[in-house]
């Protein structure tokens, strides 16, 4: 009988190979397959088994992950949620948005960088803890511009830059929401909540800063100055240029007007044309330029390019050429012309740093959980937009925008402040886009804004001067004082 | 006296006692260490009840080791320890869904196991000779069956999980089943030593195989009636398939006939493919075999929703495991019960997984030895035929939830919770203690030169 027992021990073997081979099969080879297979809930409890990393901004903390036990141990918890949300986004069940998406193998500690940190607390038994992702952000200013802006009951968005570095001091997009409604571990909660803010027609989910763009209207002047004296190194702030009541538009039988109607006296130097933001003197230096001209300066100040901050940001772009009367009405933000308030505050910043555009970002350092740093923000010159001497006769022009001009309201006490508002007409009869972008101080610039509200008022009134330029103010104030 | 030193040539086996005690104490701190780990991983902290749990563990396998010792002196020493750790391993994995389910009790799994030790101990105590077994090949052939229909009988049987497979006694839900399989195989084990020589003969030739003869089929068929018969009023696919099949390797076993276990593939794969075409729950299982990631099977009642969940909690414990204590495995269905080895495979992962498996096809050799070692046909076939059947209840189950094979319901011996099939293992063990002591206790010494002669082995 040893010679069948024998058999049978071989066919026992074989039978504990074909069980080995087949979990080596599921479990090496087909593992990631189920791992992530969608019917696979683990992945959800996985979310909440780590504990994610803060997020901060000028020593606040803006989100952390609270213990509170359980299957799902470690909830997000958004601290002035509404204020920082179009930045942050949120960490929902099944998936993330805003900074907690772009940042979000170091907040979960999955980035490489995480690697030993990773393998000491799986050999420790501990849960992972993920990295600290701090913002540029500047906590002071990013409350004053979002109550500024919600105080005005209209929708809008605030930008500030640091012109010298391009790192995001404020970034405020209203109406916007709570993100703690969406980062509870419940699906179907978490999927209500989203839905009923995706359905608002006020859009709150939408990062007015970065994801949309919007008719620039006057502040454009300031790039179509830019190229224009780019063009002639000979021409300075006191060159005249045409500026008629009523500029024709060559096709056309309507003309291009100056905001209600007004004259700037045939004539005027580019200083005055700016300050007071005459709409004709424009029209004929672009028609004088061409469109290519206007298109290529546009195209220093990084107008046309996607960016990641790491938020993306969509393109800004002026249109395409349409002949003559269509170029007039680009170069003073009309028309096709589509800017983002950031593409508006990086143009800002561009004139204040001497004509070289530094490429925005939001994240200052990241910091492990021990405390050490990973990795921290190097600035980046995107281009240099503006010669620095055509950068000093735009800021002289600015500057008297905010002394004599349109834009009194950002003027601020013993600091010089550079300026341009913006009113631009969105569609006949509907209410227009009010715009500020400036810098201060003057002399050394720390802090570009641009402020964006959008259809300004119920009447056709509202000003960037009377609606935005304020809020530029309490913002410029919040960062220099 | 030159014979006297012939006999001291003959290579003597160790009783190796200290080894056993030994890896006894390895695989308890190994089960200590699994479940300290379970109390790190979930809470953190090492749990409070680990010494008493640990040294009630202990305990119990050096009272089973001290019976061992003195009444199967010359055991296998691997078998014991081998067990103590699949068992511990089994505790631990209950304990750790007992944190999560409320199906699962720790506790009673831990009484259950004394129980088992307990069981152990009568049979090795009370039987010292295992061929006292082979006289009452009939009477366990009888009790084998009454178990079997026990839960058939209207009032004491119960049905739970679709499977009619318990009874109900003063509260307690008993699997008569797992004692039926005990009793079959000692049957199975007593008649075909009787008949072996009958069922050999050969009959006619078909191509390559000798057919046995027409008018010895009767007792393959009546087992297969029988087995048909499990499936088909118990709705118990697993035990079927599980006697059928150890029927069949004993009677190869025995015979030596590659044609029985033809025919023996044959009647089940016919048995299979009507009961699939007559009972649905049967056709299921196949239908989820095939393709058991198709939404609309996953979502079915019945479908296979459970079978997935199994595979996607060893496919995201993947090669190390989450570590005990910080997986889900409680998401499985019946994660403490038919799927603990998916349970497992999410907290240890393919490497915890692979020695589990390590493990069991260890003990299955063990036994296998011992049959091999054995001295008489009764023993071979029987520690052969608790063995396979052994063997053949971890591939069955092991591969229905990884879906090598359809899944069929079974206890994963030692493991999954619950008392009978963990007392009618232990006795199983304990069986193949007994027989292993008989296999490798030396031949009795002759006390005259001339009594040598009475020396023999097979």
């Amino acid at each position: 009988m040893n010679g069948t027992l024998k058999r049978a021990a071989v066919a026992c073997l074989l039978m504990f190979g074909l069980l080995m081979i087949n979990i080596n099969y599921l479990q090496a080879v087909k593992a990631d397959e189920l791992r992530s297979d969608n019917r696979n809930t683990r992945s959800f409890f996985a979310r909440y088994e780590s504990e994610r990393g803060l997020i901060t901004a000028g020593g606040e903390t803006l989100a952390k992950s609270v213990d509170v036990g359980g299957d799902f141990r470690f909830q997000r918890k958004y601290i002035d949620g509404p204020v920082y949300a179009p930045v942050l986004g949120f960490f929902a069940p099944e998936s993330e948005r805003g900074i907690e998406s772009a940042e979000n193998s170091y907040l979960n500690g999955t980035h490489p960088d995480l690697f030993v940190r990773r393998t000491v607390d799986l050999i420790t038994s501990k849960p992972t803890r993920g990295a600290a992702v701090d913002l540029t952000l500047v906590p002071k200013a990013q409350k004053i511009a979002y109550e500024d802006l919600q105080k005005s009951g209209k929708r809008g968005a605030v930008v500030a830059l640091d012109p010298k570095t391009g790192a995001v001091l404020t970034m405020v997009s209203v109406p916007s929401y709570d993100p703690n409604t969406m980062a509870v571990p419940n699906k179907a909660k978490a999927a209500k909540a989203y839905n009923k803010l995706n359905a608002d027609d006020n859009e709150p989910l939408i990062n007015r800063a970065t994801s949309k763009t919007y008719a620039p209207g006057s502040t454009f002047k300031v790039i179509t100055s830019a190229a224009y004296l780019s063009e002639d190194g000979t021409r300075d702030v006191n060159t005249t240029v045409d500026a008629p009541n009523v500029l024709p538009l060559p096709g056309t039988t309507i003309g291009l007007r100056n905001y209600h109607g007004e004259s700037c006296g045939g004539r005027a130097t580019l200083i005055d044309a700016l300050t007071i933001s005459c709409n004709t003197a424009f029209g004929s230096m672009a028609l004088e330029m061409g469109y290519d001209k206007l298109q290529e300066q546009a195209a220093k100040f990084g107008i046309g390019q996607e960016m990641s901050i790491p938020l993306n940001v969509v393109k800004s772009d002026i249109g395409p050429d349409e002949g003559k009367a269509a170029l007039a009405q680009t170069a003073i933000g009309q028309r096709s012309n589509q800017m983002t308030p950031l593409q508006m505050a990086v143009v800002a910043a561009a004139v204040a740093n001497e004509g070289k555009v530094m490429k925005p970002y939001l994240v200052n350092k990241i910091v492990s959980p021990d405390g050490d740093e990973i990795d921290s923000a190097r600035p980046q010159e995107l281009d240099e937009a503006i010669t620095p001497d055509t950068a000093d006769k735009l800021r002289q022009m600015m500057i008297s925008v905010v002394q004599n001009g349109t834009g009194t309201a950002a003027q601020l006490p013993g600091i010089t402040v550079a300026g341009k508002t913006g009113t631009a007409e969105t569609a006949k009869g509907a209410a227009s886009h009010a715009w500020f972008i400036s810098f201060a101080p003057a002399e050394d610039p720390k802090i570009a804004v641009a402020v964006f509200v959008e259809s300004g008022s119920a009447g056709n009134d509202a000003t960037g001067g009377a609606v935005a330029a304020p809020i530029a103010h309490d913002v410029m104030q919040a960062v220099l004082q | 006296m030159s014979a006297v030193d012939d006999v001291a040539a003959v290579p003597m086996t160790a009783k190796r006692r200290g080894a056993q005690l030994i890896m006894l104490a390895f695989a308890v701190a190994i089960v200590m260490v699994a479940y300290a780990n379970v109390g790190l991983g979930e809470g953190g902290k090492v749990p409070a009840g680990m010494l008493g749990y640990g040294l009630g563990l202990g305990g119990l396998m050096l009272a089973a080791y001290f019976v061992l010792a003195k009444f199967a002196p010359w055991a296998d020493p691997l078998i014991l320890p081998l067990v103590t750790l699949v068992n511990g391993i089994g505790l631990v994995m209950i304990y750790r869904l007992e944190l999560a389910t409320r199906l699962a009790s720790a506790n009673t799994q831990l009484f259950w196991t004394a129980l088992g030790i307990v069981m152990f101990s009568i049979t090795l105590i009370v039987l010292r000779d295992h061929r006292a077994l082979q006289r009452m090949t009939y009477t366990a052939g009888f009790v084998g069956l009454g178990l079997l229909i026990l839960p058939l009988t209207p009032f004491l049987g119960k049905q739970i999980n679709g499977a009619r497979i318990w009874i109900e006694i003063g509260g307690f839900s008993i699997q008569p089943g797992e004692f039926a399989k005990l009793a079959l195989v000692v049957f199975f084990a007593g008649y075909l030593v009787a008949k072996r020589d009958v069922l050999a003969l050969a009959g006619r030739r078909l191509l390559f195989i000798d057919l046995p003869r027409a008018r010895d089929l009767g007792p393959v068929l009546i087992t297969w009636v029988v087995s048909v018969g499990v499936l088909v009023l118990e709705k118990d696919l697993g035990t079927s398939l599980l006697l059928f099949g150890a029927f069949i390797a004993m009677l190869y076993i025995a015979t030596q006939r590659t044609s029985w276990v033809l025919i023996g593939v044959l009647l089940f794969a016919g048995g299979a493919f009507i009961a699939g075409q007559l009972f649905s729950h049967v056709g299921d299982r196949f239908e989820v075999w095939l393709n058991p990631s198709d939404p609309a099977l996953f979502y079915r009642t019945g479908g296979s929703g459970q079978l997935m969940q199994g595979l996607f909690g060893m496919g995201s414990g993947g090669i190390l495991g989450t570590g005990l204590g910080q997986g889900h495995p409680w998401l499985i269905p019946l994660s403490f019960s038919d799927f603990i080895f998916a349970a497992t495979g999410e907290e240890l992962g393919l490497t915890g997984l692979m020695a589990l498996l390590m493990v069991y096809a260890l003990i299955v050799e063990r036994g296998l030895r011992t049959a091999i070692a054995a001295r008489d046909p009764f023993s071979k076939l029987l520690a052969g035929g608790l063995s396979f059947i052994l063997a053949w209840q971890v591939f069955i189950i092991v591969g229905g939830v990884t879906n090598l094979i359809p899944l069929t319901g079974l206890v994963t011996p030692f493991m999954s919770q619950g008392g009978s099939a963990l007392l009618a293992n232990w006795i199983l063990i304990a069986l193949l203690v007994r027989m292993s002591d008989a296999a490798r206790r030396p031949p009795p010494q002759a006390i005259q030169d001339e009594g040598l002669t009475q020396v023999f082995q097979r």
